[in-house]
């Protein structure tokens, strides 16, 4: 199989905090990356003191995030998909799976990133995590890519589990940062990042690890 | 412009002007126009405080028409847009595009600068 992997993420900065170390690390080594981004995020809040952004201009603001992450992270193939912001719930799922559909068909990847689907908090990202569940797990079973899942609701490990995958992503650093950096209308806030400067030792401890869980597919 | 603007990284929404604001409703009263309404508290308002309640609506290009739009005198401001047989209110508008010349963008932003509340009114689809 080729050494390709698939990201379905909906909005531009979900890449950022979990994925981004580690899809720097295996286009390191040597894997290609194709990133589709169901929306533009165009419904985010954080517009800035005095706002630098509204509802009419955000959407080309985030894309061009977007682009300046993906050039961080060493991702040269961006797929907009074109959804809207809070919407992918109530997508029609032939559409949106048949979109995805296509994208594993083309891509054939040996390896997929999305959010679990009921343990990622905000409902696009469910929906998103549901979809790519959905349309992998119509594959036959000797087809199907493995998929790595990002989750952070609380209390989850009770339900799921400890991740099964961690990603040492300490020699990763920079690109990482450098993709959270990009997405500036987004990542001023200050529960995010907080107010102070980080030392390079406290980066490590709170950046170095991705932690992922593989989905457990039935036969 | 809006390519200037946008190679500034950056908008023109200003603080309201009361007076401003007020001529740019009476502009384009009684005529089809697309709305954007919409107030949410954020996706993850319950996740980083579990007693809050997340809420949030939105409509995006239903047209309306309205024969008498107003705002009120002081901030955080008020808009009220009367139609044949409904209103459109918004409460909390802190902020205005300044730059617009065809459309109203109204804005209210938080202490830490989220959007809460927007009302936008555009004779093309937003």
């Amino acid at each position: 199989m080729e050494r390709h992997i698939l990201v379905v993420l909906p909005h531009p900065d979900d890449e950022a905090f979990g994925l981004s170390g580690t899809l720097a690390k295996y286009i390191q080594n040597g894997y290609r990356v194709t990133y589709a981004c169901l929306t533009l995020g165009e419904m985010g809040r954080n517009m800035g003191i005095p706002p630098f952004a509204n509802r009419v201009t955000l959407p080309a603001i985030r894309r061009k995030e977007l682009e300046e992450s993906c050039q961080a992270i060493g991702i040269d193939d961006l797929r907009l998909l074109g959804f809207h912001d809070k919407t992918i719930e109530f997508e029609d799922h032939r559409l949106l799976d048949g979109r995805i559909d296509d994208l594993i068909q083309e891509i054939r990847p040996s390896l997929i990133f999305t959010f679990y689907p009921g343990y990622s908090v905000h409902p696009d990202h469910d929906a998103c995590g549901a979809a790519v569940i959905r349309t992998v797990g119509r594959l036959p079973a000797d087809e199907r890519p493995a998929v790595h899942c990002l989750a952070f609701a609380k209390n989850l490990e009770e339900d799921i589990g400890q991740p099964d995958v961690i990603q040492d992503v300490r020699e990763f650093l920079q690109p990482k940062m450098a993709s959270i950096r990009a997405h500036r209308s987004q990542f001023q806030a200050a529960e995010l990042l907080g107010d102070h400067e980080y030392t390079s030792e406290e980066i490590r401890e709170r950046f170095g690890t991705e932690r992922f869980w593989t989905y457990p597919f039935g036969s | 412009m809006r390519e200037r603007t946008l190679d500034k990284g950056g908008t023109s929404m200003r603080l309201i002007d009361q007076a401003d604001v007020q001529q740019r409703l009476d502009r384009l009263k009684d005529q089809d126009l697309y709305i954007h309404l919409e107030m949410t508290t954020g996706a993850y308002a319950a996740f980083i405080d579990s007693t809050k309640h997340p809420a949030a609506t939105f409509i995006t290009n239903a047209v309306i028409r309205y024969s008498h739009g107003s705002v009120s005198d002081q901030a955080p401001y008020r808009v009220g847009l009367k139609m044949v047989q409904g209103w459109v209110y918004s409460e909390g508008l802190t902020h205005y595009e300044e730059q617009e010349t065809e459309r109203l963008i109204l804005a209210g932003h938080d202490g830490q600068g989220k959007l809460i509340v927007s009302l936008q009114l555009g004779r093309e689809p937003f």
